[in-house]
């Protein structure tokens, strides 16, 4: 057991847990933020995807302590009042059915139009589908989850 | 009017999925949660000589370790399969015992042993693990081939050969004799590849057992959870119906996957009884390919005949149908009524003849998945008319346009009857969008670039809503196949519509609601749908077989009929009219032209407070009822595939995919057509990518992401979807049921596609990269390689 | 998961001297492999020495041709260096195709070369460019260093520090992904440098990362990819599983080694 404490969402929070414990098991079980799923155990399905220190991780594939000190945002914590441009984006073009792996989708989408503006690179249909190889999705078909990604990368 | 039928409404039940706060079986935790984590069977098969627990259960934190000779002492009965098939031979189907806690023999790797009880889901796995189970390993049959050899080895002592059914559909001696005198005959062997459902929730299950009450609780990941609780009642016996509630909340896909009730929800509930704890259970994404009822596994022998203007004369098909170790719920129901049903394909065929052998193997139970038989069927007959095409030199496009049905309704050779459809004109439309006259010319500049581009088409029809009742229960199938609702409208005038449908993804909390808001001309945020909950609904039969929009709609319109009379009697009573000069617009019941006017919520309070309601009148405004359809409905369509073949690795792009459907009336284009998207990229893993693979010990070989391949967002194209509707006769909107037709249609235009790239017709599903790499190779048509 | 005590270290002798008092401890980079393993209870360490934030293990510096990249540096790092990218983009550009965004972010070079993994891309990377794998200790080349499946020359407790290589005159990467696992089913490195041409080949050899020398003796004398027709390496001794048999990977190996060349050229 050790006392493993971090920011998530902008709040300082701080749990005992063992050490063994993976990120997205501090954050569903001990913080109770169950909008980071689990749909794999091989790391490749991207449903678990948070952001840790800005960039966009497998909370299914970091131990929590790794994150100790570390600045972690969720699903729960995107939007800065309403909506984020990129939730938004989803709802707008029907980029998510069952709703499970649309988490992990909305935190990779927003990663990958912060590092393409960073770089100043064009986040093209073609960019989109390739910056999403670790994000399955079984229901939308991809089509609408491509729609929605460049339609909050023409906003972000 | 901007959120009824036709309009692509946004989903209202987006938010709390976008904001991370969907609500989840796994997200759910009780008051005194423990976990279970199952021993499962490392061998395809074994006797159960003898299983020790003492060690499990001195571990850190175990409540209690449980197997199946508890269980069965117990009373918990045996899983069932709910349709009953009979062979050609009038016998019964061949039906093993399978104990949700295996006693005496394990059949398939993943059968689960025994199952621990924990405080923490870390010490139930821990447990699990020491739990040493001494098994006496037997021979194993891990493919249909095996299975049905000579001197395979038995899976269920009540099965000789291994064979389930025998089964028949058809007029053998005419099929035979028109394939006869047939001008032309194409012959095919078929494989249709078994694949895993991959819902990306994993299934879950939480039970609860309050002694208090003597009543059970059960969270669980289900498509139907009333079907869940009746078959937990009445076959499992875990508790009694009415002390037995069954809440399936957000569910993060099915497929189908999620309609059986398996033996992790059954031995939950019972193991919340035995320890009086809440009793948690999630699979991870390994257990699930091992538990998960897989779907397909079909090898087919098919022989199409023609006459010498190029129409079918007849049709024989034999298929071999995999079951796995144990007959899951629906499964005798796929390989037939699903499937042999829908052999004549949009074609008029006067002489079909199939024959089915269900056989048990030792690998996971096969049940039904997206389509269900339905593409199956459509694989077989439009890899035929493909390739016959192709045989006697014929256009594709045009052998299919000579044998379609034109006329409805049509009554095929095999028990269904069309009721309506333009085959030509989806067809005509696909190829347009397609851009089909065209491809000679992208076929030629793919070349410059060192591609094969090849092109196909698939003209599938598939039969939806699984009914009608009598006609089902004729047939063998243990259930009707209706569905209901009930609608309350509350005394402010707001809405609740309660369904039996449950919507696991495909929208129906604004569907539904859109169907309600144009009826009663009242706004979308003031209905709520509610499912999912057995407590609030009476009763349903759940979503599958894209049965929700023709099915479950149309109870919910029935029961909008029986609301809207009562509402126009109070009206009309209370503006002194005759009911039938009401209309119900603009939030309004009045009469039009005239200053007659109630807002609908005064029509709603007048019910509640029944100060003035018209004589012998109940109180209340609230109406159920059950639709029982008269008939399925067949979507159809045509779907086109463009791919790119790189000749020096075998791999294939999709690099253009068209779909033309009918769908009969559609209420939210948007909805409909995110269906078809999704349909379509399954169709394509399975064309393409998926497989679940066994070796010959039973060992499954693709049981991770690692070797099974999910489509991902760069293995499939943005898709073209173009509708050409006729309207369903034979319910009251006119619906036909969008669900499934995506992962019907699209394998064989892949194929067809690949085929056409490659000139080699001989490439199996998934058609990876090395065997299309190898079909090349073989057929000497690596013009384009390096 | 089996239970672990967790230790982060600060630089790289904390990390030798943490792990050195474990019972049957591992070292723990990115983890997007050990984690994984760990998950499925195919590894179970009793310890774990996290040296993801291990200041002196971090990092890349160019001085002329020369390339020293810090043995907890992330894929992603790799990819976006443009002081790398100035002398060597091939490596970037591997690097920036390993595995996916998320893995790209925690992955680290020396965590993927001491697991050597046949499937992995830097194996290759690292043959072609000839790289010098160093630890605290010693300096070993990389073809010592990769010695079978999962097998390299550490030992137990000895953390690789960094990696250096003179970048190439020229070179490439072409990877054809296993459809499942995105994996190399076949990459392969071609560098043409001072000392001739190299070819590292990962993901089709069935002992994991291999050079190609009759491929590198072809190009040697010409480098085009023309130069290799006709030449290919034993389809006995490539992997063959269900995603290929040894004569398809055989064939990747020879398409993928063209398209390098055809890339560096």
């Amino acid at each position: 057991m050790s006392t493993v404490s971090m920011t998530v969402n902008g709040k300082a929070v701080s749990a005992d847990v063992e050490d063994r414990t993976l990120l997205v098991d501090y954050i569903r079980e001990h913080l109770r933020l169950t909008g980071t799923h689990v749909g794999c155990d091989t790391s490749q399905c991207g449903t678990c995807v948070v952001h840790v220190e800005g960039k966009a991780v497998k909370s299914c594939t970091m131990l929590a302590a790794a994150a100790e000190g570390a600045e972690v945002t969720t699903i729960e914590g995107v939007a800065n009042g309403d909506l984020h441009p990129m939730q938004r984006a989803f709802n707008d073009n029907h980029g998510l059915q069952c709703g499970f792996c649309t988490p992990g989708m909305i935190m990779s989408g927003i990663d990958m139009v912060n590092r393409y503006k960073a770089e100043g690179r064009t986040l093209d249909e073609a960019a989109i589908r390739h910056e999403l190889e670790g994000n399955i999705c079984r229901c939308t078909g991809y089509h609408n989850i491509v729609k929605s990604i460049a339609q909050a990368a023409s906003e972000m | 009017m901007s959120e009824g039928i036709g309009a692509p409404v946004k989903r209202k039940e987006d938010k709390r999925f976008i904001t991370g706060k969907g609500k989840y079986t796994d997200d759910i935790r009780m008051e005194n949660q423990a976990y279970a984590a199952f021993a499962r069977s490392p061998h395809a098969h074994a006797e159960i000589n003898g299983i020790e627990t003492s060690a499990a259960e001195a571990m850190s934190g175990v409540i209690a370790v449980l197997d199946g000779a508890q269980l069965t002492g117990d009373g918990i009965g045996n899983l069932i399969c709910g349709w009953a098939i009979s062979s050609k031979d009038g016998s019964p189907m061949n039906m093993g015992a399978w104990s949700a806690l295996a006693t005496e023999k394990v059949r398939y790797v993943g059968d689960a042993v025994a199952v621990v009880i924990a405080e923490s889901k870390e010490e139930a796995q821990a447990a699990a693990e020491a739990i040493e189970v001494s098994y006496n390993e037997l021979p194993v049959a891990a493919n249909i081939a095996a299975a049905l050899a000579d001197g395979a080895p038995q899976v269920h002592e009540n099965a000789p050969g291994n064979v389930i059914y025998d089964w028949e559909l058809g007029d053998g001696d005419a099929t035979a004799a028109a394939l006869a005198g047939a001008a032309h005959v194409t012959e095919m062997d078929i494989t249709n590849n078994r694949l895993a459902p991959n819902a990306m929730e994993p299934r879950s299950a939480v039970a609860t057992y309050d002694d208090a009450e003597d009543h059970y609780t059960l969270y669980s990941t289900s498509q139907n959870p009333h079907v869940a609780r009746l078959v937990l009642s009445a076959f499992y016996q875990v508790a009694p119906e009415h002390k037995l509630r069954v809440i399936a909340p957000d569910v993060g896909g099915g497929f189908g996957s999620k309609i059986y009730i398996y033996p992790e929800e059954i031995v939950c509930l019972w193991a919340s009884m035995k320890t009086r704890r809440s009793v948690k259970w999630t699979a991870e994404r390994t257990e699930a390919f091992l538990t998960d009822a897989h779907g397909r596994d079909h090898v087919t022998k098919a022989r199409m005949g023609f006459d010498s203007d190029g129409r079918i004369v007849g049709f024989k098909v034999s298929t071999k149908a995999n079951f796995g170790a144990y007959m899951s719920l629906f499964s005798s129901a796929v390989p037939t009524y699903l499937y042999a049903t829908l052999l004549s394909g949009t074609y008029d065929i006067p002489a079909i003849h199939c024959e089915v052998l269900a056989c048990y193997t030792n690998t996971v139970p096969v049940d039904a998945y997206r389509g269900a038989g339905r593409p199956e069927a459509s694989f077989v007959v439009e890899r035929l008319m493909e390739t016959a095409a192709r045989e006697m030199g014929k256009d594709p496009a045009e052998l299919r346009r000579v044998n379609f049905v034109k006329e409805f309704p049509y009554q095929t050779q095999v028990i269904m009857n069309y009721d309506s459809g333009d085959f030509e004109g989806n067809m005509n439309q696909a190829m347009e969008a397609a851009d089909w006259a065209g491809f000679t010319a992208r076929k030629a500049e793919a070349a410059n670039r060192g591609k094969l581009r090849g092109i196909g088409m698939a003209c599938y029809i598939e039969a939806c809503g699984i009914a009608p009742s009598a006609a089902v229960g004729s047939l063998g199938a243990g259930v009707g196949l209706w569905e209901s609702a009930e609608v309350r409208v509350n005394p402010v005038g707001t809405i609740e519509v309660l369904t039996g449908s449950h919507s696991h993804g495909q929208g129906h909390e604004t569907t539904f609601a859109q169907v309600v808001a144009e009826r009663f001309g009242v706004p979308l945020d003031s209905i709520q749908i509610v499912h999912g909950d057995t407590d609030k609904v009476q009763f349903g039969m759940g979503t599958y077989g894209s049965r929700s929009g023709p099915v479950g709609i149309s109870a919910i319109v029935k029961a909008c009929d029986k609301v809207e009379v009562k509402v126009r009697k109070i009206a009309a009573h209370l503006l002194e009219c005759n009911p039938d000069d009401l209309v119900l617009e603009d939030s309004q019941v009045k009469v039009p032209g005239t200053n007659k006017a109630l807002g609908w919520h005064e029509v709603g309070l007048a019910a509640y407070t029944a100060h003035n309601l018209p004589a012998d009148m109940e109180p209340g405004l609230k109406e159920g009822a059950f639709y029982d359809p008269e008939n399925f409905t067949f979507p159809m369509g045509c779907f086109v595939a463009e791919v790119e073949i790189d000749p020096g690795t075998g791999k294939t792009d999709v690099v253009k995919f068209v779909a033309s459907d009918d769908f009969g009336v559609i209420i939210n284009p948007m909805i409909v057509e995110g269906q078809v998207h999704g349909g379509i990229a399954q169709g394509v893993g399975q064309a393409l990518l998926e497989e679940m693979v066994y070796d010959e010990s039973g060992q499954p070989v693709s049981g991770s992401y690692m070797d099974y391949t999910m489509p991902r967002a760069e293995d499939v194209p943005s898709f073209v979807v173009e509708h050409h509707n006729t309207r369903c006769a034979t319910n009251p909107l006119g619906i036909k049921g969008c669900g499934e037709a995506g992962a019907i249609g699209s394998p064989p235009a892949v194929i067809n596609a690949i085929t056409d790239a490659i000139g080699n017709n001989d490439v199996s599903m998934p058609a990876t990269p090395a065997k299309v790499w190898a079909a090349i190779q073989a057929s000497g048509t690596s013009m384009a390689a390096e | 998961m089996h239970s672990l005590n967790y230790h982060k270290a600060s630089n790289a002798s904390e990390a030798a001297r943490l792990l050195s008092g474990t019972e049957d401890g591992k070292f723990l980079a990115g983890g997007q492999t050990l984690i994984p393993a760990m998950k499925t209870r195919l590894a179970a360490p009793s310890d774990l020495v996290d040296v993801s934030g291990a200041a002196d293990l971090r990092g890349i510096t160019v001085s002329g041709r020369d390339v020293t990249i810090g043995a907890a540096t992330t894929h992603a790092e790799v990819a976006a260096s443009g002081e790398l990218r100035n002398v060597c983009p091939s490596i970037c550009e591997m690097a920036a195709n390993i595995g996916d965004p998320a893995v790209r972010h925690r992955g680290t070079i020396g965590g993927s070369i001491a697991n050597n993994d046949p499937a992995a891309d830097y194996p290759a990377a690292m043959l072609a460019l000839g790289a010098t794998i160093k630890t605290a200790s010693r300096e070993m080349a990389a073809d010592d260093f990769f010695v079978g499946l999962f097998e390299t020359a550490l030992e137990d407790d000895e953390l690789i520090t960094s990696i250096g290589f003179t970048a190439p005159e020229a070179g490439a990467y072409a990877k054809f992904p296993n459809p499942a696992s995105r994996y190399a089913m076949c990459g392969v490195f071609v560098a043409r440098g001072d000392g001739g041409v190299r070819v590292g080949v990962t993901g089709a050899g069935a002992d994991g990362a291999f050079r190609a020398g009759e491929f590198e003796a072809a190009l040697g004398g010409e480098f085009s990819a023309e130069a290799l027709n006709g030449i290919s390496v034993n389809a006995e001794e490539m992997l063959s599983d269900i995603h290929g048999d040894g004569v398809y990977r055989a064939n990747l190996v020879s398409v993928m080694a063209r398209r390098a060349v055809a890339a560096a050229s």
